[in-house]
C-alpha cells in the first residue's frame, strides 16, 4: 500500500481554479518529483497536502489514515514534513536552535517553564546529528541570519528532517543554487532517501530526473503525466508543454 | 545588535551579573532613595511596575503579541484585590492570590477570542477588550463603586507562620514588593530561556515554520497571553495595595499606552532588562522633568518619538552598543561544554 496518496484534489481561490483533480501516490522509501511550468500550482499543491490550506475537495491519506484538511502540527506530529521554497527559518537565532526547536524530544516539553535548554548536552548531540546530515555540524553556533544562501537551504532541509518525519515534501530546494551546491544536494537527497520518503517539487529537469523513482506533471493545475522520468522522456505532452527540453 | 533571542556563553544559570546588580539596587534602594532626592512611594511604584512591564514583555517582546490593551489586567488584579479586602477577608495573600487569578482568568478569555488574530487585528482587539473591561469598571457601581472606584482597601499585614509583619508603613510595602519583584525576575528569566520561552521566541521569528515543525501555535500565545495578564493583575493587586484604593484610571487606555511606551523606549524588544530600563526612564523623567515643567509630558513623548525613530532597539540597544564600542561584551560562543562541530 502507497504509503501517502492525495485524491482528486481540487483547490480554487475565489473562482480561480488552482487545482482540479490532482492525485498521485507515493510508495514507502521512493523519491516522488513534481514539475511543471511556473504557476502550474506545485506549490499550491504542497501547501494543501501539508495542511496549510484545505482543499475544497478529494481526499489525502497518509499511512492509511485520512489526513484531509488536517492542521500542519498535527501533521509534524504524524510524521508530514516539509521545507519551504522561500526560506522560512527562525532567524533571529543561531543555527543548531533552529534544528532544536523541530526535534520532537524538545517539542514534547515546549511548555516546560523551568527547564535550561542550551544546558541539556543530549538535545545539542542530536541536533548536532541532524546537522551533519546536511553539512552545518561547522555553523552550528552561528548567527542563523548570518549564513550564506546555500547554508541556508542546507538547514531549511535539516530544519525539515529535524522532527523525524516518515514522509518529507521537499519545495524547490535547489532554487538559486550554483552548480556546485546543486550537485552537493543531490547526493544529500540520495542519501536521505534512504531513510526517509521524499516528495520534491523541482524546476532543475536532470537534477529531478536522475533522483526521482516516478514524475508526475503538473501544469493549469492538473496532472497531465505520471511516469518514470525514462518514460517521461518520451511523452509527447511533457514534450510539448516544453518541459523536458532540459532532459 | 543584540537580541532578544541570543544565547550567550551563560550555560544553565539561573542568576546572571545584571541580575545581581539589580537586585543589589533594589534591595539597597530605601538606603539611597531618599538622599538623592527621591522619595519612598515612588520606590514602591516602580518596583510595580518593573513587574507589570516585565511580565507584559513576555508577550510584547518574547512573543511578538503587540497587546495595546493590558492595563485593563493591572486593573482587574486591582478590583480583584480591593474586593477580596474588602468583601471577603482581610488577607495578603488570599488578596494576591485572587488578583493573579482574576486577571489572568480575564487574560484566558481575551487570549481565547483574539490570539488567532495576528498584526493589526491583534492589536485593535486587544484595545476594544481592554476598553470592555474599563467600561465594566465605570458602569458596574454597585460591585467597582463606578467612577471613584473602591476606597479605603486596607493594606493587610505580612503573616508568615507565627510572624506578622505590619505593612502599612510605606517603609515595610516596600520591602514586600521588592521581595516579590525579586521572585518575578527570576521567575521570568527561567521561564524566558527554558522551552517554553524559546519557542515563544520562535513563533515570534517565524510563526508559519513553527506550525510546520508541530507546534499548536494558537495554544502557545493563548498561554502566553493568560501568562502575562496574570502578572499584570499581579502587579495590578500590589498597585490596589500601595494606593489602598481601585479606580478605573487604573486600567483606562492611557495605562495600556504607557506600558508600551516604557517597554519600547526601554527596549523591550531586544532585551530582558529594556522594559525595567523603559520603566526607570518615565518615573524618572515623570519626577524630575516633573518638578521643572508642567508639560513634562510632551516631551517624554517627544524623546518616545526620537527613540523609535533613531534607535528602535530603545535604551538597552544603545546600552549594548556603548558597551561593544568600549569592549565590555564578550564574543558569544556555544555553551560551555557543547560540542562545536569542526570549526
Amino acid at each position: 500500500m502507497a504509503l501517502f496518496t492525495a485524491e482528486n484534489i481540487r483547490k480554487r481561490f475565489g473562482a480561480r481554479v488552482v487545482l482540479e483533480n490532482v492525485s498521485f501516490s507515493v510508495e514507502q522509501g521512493a523519491v516522488h518529483g513534481i514539475m511543471g511550468p511556473n504557476g502550474a500550482g506545485k506549490t499550491t499543491c504542497f501547501n494543501v497536502l501539508t495542511g496549510h490550506y484545505a482543499p475544497d475537495g478529494g481526499r489525502i491519506s497518509f499511512d492509511g489514515r485520512d489526513i484531509t484538511g488536517m492542521a500542519p502540527h498535527r501533521l509534524a506530529r504524524l510524521g508530514v514534513s516539509r521545507s519551504f521554497q522561500i526560506m522560512n527559518l527562525f532567524d533571529d537565532t543561531v543555527v543548531i536552535e533552529n534544528v532544536i526547536l523541530a526535534l520532537p524530544e524538545f517539542r514534547h516539553r515546549a511548555l516546560n517553564p523551568v527547564r535550561e535548554v542550551f544546558h541539556d548536552m543530549a538535545l545539542i548531540e542530536r541536533a548536532m546529528g541532524v546537522l551533519e546530515q546536511v553539512g552545518l555540524t561547522a555553523r552550528a553556533w552561528e548567527r542563523t541570519a548570518s549564513l550564506p544562501y546555500g547554508e541556508r537551504r542546507a538547514l531549511e532541509i535539516a530544519v525539515a528532517l529535524a522532527p523525524g518525519p516518515r514522509i518529507v515534501f521537499l519545495d524547490e530546494p535547489t532554487s538559486g543554487l550554483g552548480i556546485d551546491a546543486t550537485r552537493a544536494l543531490a547526493e544529500l537527497i540520495s542519501k536521505i532517501r534512504q531513510r526517509y520518503t521524499v516528495v520534491l517539487i523541482e524546476h532543475d529537469m536532470s537534477f529531478l530526473f536522475d533522483l526521482a523513482d516516478r514524475i508526475s506533471v503538473i501544469h493549469w493545475g492538473q496532472v497531465i503525466a505520471e511516469d518514470t522520468p525514462e518514460a517521461l522522456r518520451s511523452d509527447k505532452w511533457v514534450a510539448r508543454s516544453a518541459l523536458g527540453e532540459v532532459a | 545588535m543584540i537580541s532578544l533571542s541570543d544565547i550567550p556563553a551563560r550555560g544553565g544559570s539561573p542568576f546572571t551579573p545584571s541580575m545581581g546588580v539589580f537586585v543589589a539596587l533594589v534591595l539597597t534602594a530605601p538606603l539611597w532613595l531618599e538622599p538623592v532626592g527621591l522619595y519612598q512611594y515612588l520606590g514602591i511604584e516602580v518596583a510595580i511596575w518593573f513587574i507589570f512591564a516585565l511580565g507584559f514583555n513576555l508577550l510584547f517582546g518574547y512573543a511578538g503579541l503587540h497587546s495595546f490593551g493590558h492595563g485593563a489586567y493591572l486593573g482587574v488584579g486591582a478590583y480583584a484585590f480591593g474586593l477580596y479586602e474588602q468583601n471577603v477577608a482581610v488577607d495578603l495573600w488570599g488578596g494576591l492570590a485572587v488578583a493573579v487569578l482574576a486577571a489572568g482568568l480575564a487574560g484566558a478569555l481575551v487570549g481565547a477570542l483574539i490570539s488567532h488574530r495576528r498584526g493589526i487585528y491583534f492589536a485593535l482587539l486587544s484595545i476594544a477588550c481592554g476598553q470592555v473591561f474599563w467600561f465594566c469598571a465605570i458602569k458596574l457601581h454597585s460591585i467597582t463603586g463606578g467612577e471613584d472606584g473602591l476606597l479605603g482597601i486596607p493594606r493587610p499585614d505580612l503573616v508568615i507562620g507565627p510572624v506578622r509583619i505590619e505593612l502599612a508603613g510605606n517603609a515595610a510595602l516596600y520591602w514586600f514588593v521588592a521581595v516579590i519583584l525579586v521572585v518575578v525576575i527570576v521567575v521570568l528569566w527561567r521561564v524566558v530561556n527554558a522551552p517554553f520561552g524559546r519557542v515563544l521566541q520562535a513563533i515570534r521569528q517565524n510563526e508559519m515554520r513553527a506550525r510546520f515543525v508541530g507546534y499548536d501555535v494558537w495554544k502557545i500565545k493563548w498561554l502566553a497571553f493568560t501568562l502575562s495578564a496574570a502578572f499584570a493583575g499581579l502587579a495590578g493587586g500590589l498597585f490596589a495595595m500601595a494606593q489602598e484604593s481601585a479606580y478605573p484610571d487604573v486600567m483606562s487606555i492611557n495605562q495600556s499606552g504607557l506600558i508600551v511606551m516604557m517597554v519600547l523606549v526601554g527596549g523591550g524588544l531586544v532585551s530582558f532588562w529594556g522594559p525595567v530600563l523603559g520603566v526607570l526612564v518615565y518615573f524618572l523623567a515623570r519626577d524630575i522633568l516633573g518638578g521643572l515643567t508642567e508639560t513634562w509630558l510632551l516631551w517624554f513623548g517627544l524623546m518616545f518619538v526620537i527613540v523609535v525613530m533613531a534607535r528602535p532597539e530603545g535604551l538597552a540597544g544603545l546600552v549594548d552598543m556603548l558597551r561593544t564600542r568600549i569592549g565590555l561584551v564578550p564574543a558569544k560562543h556555544a555553551p560551555v561544554g557543547a560540542k562545536t562541530g569542526g570549526a
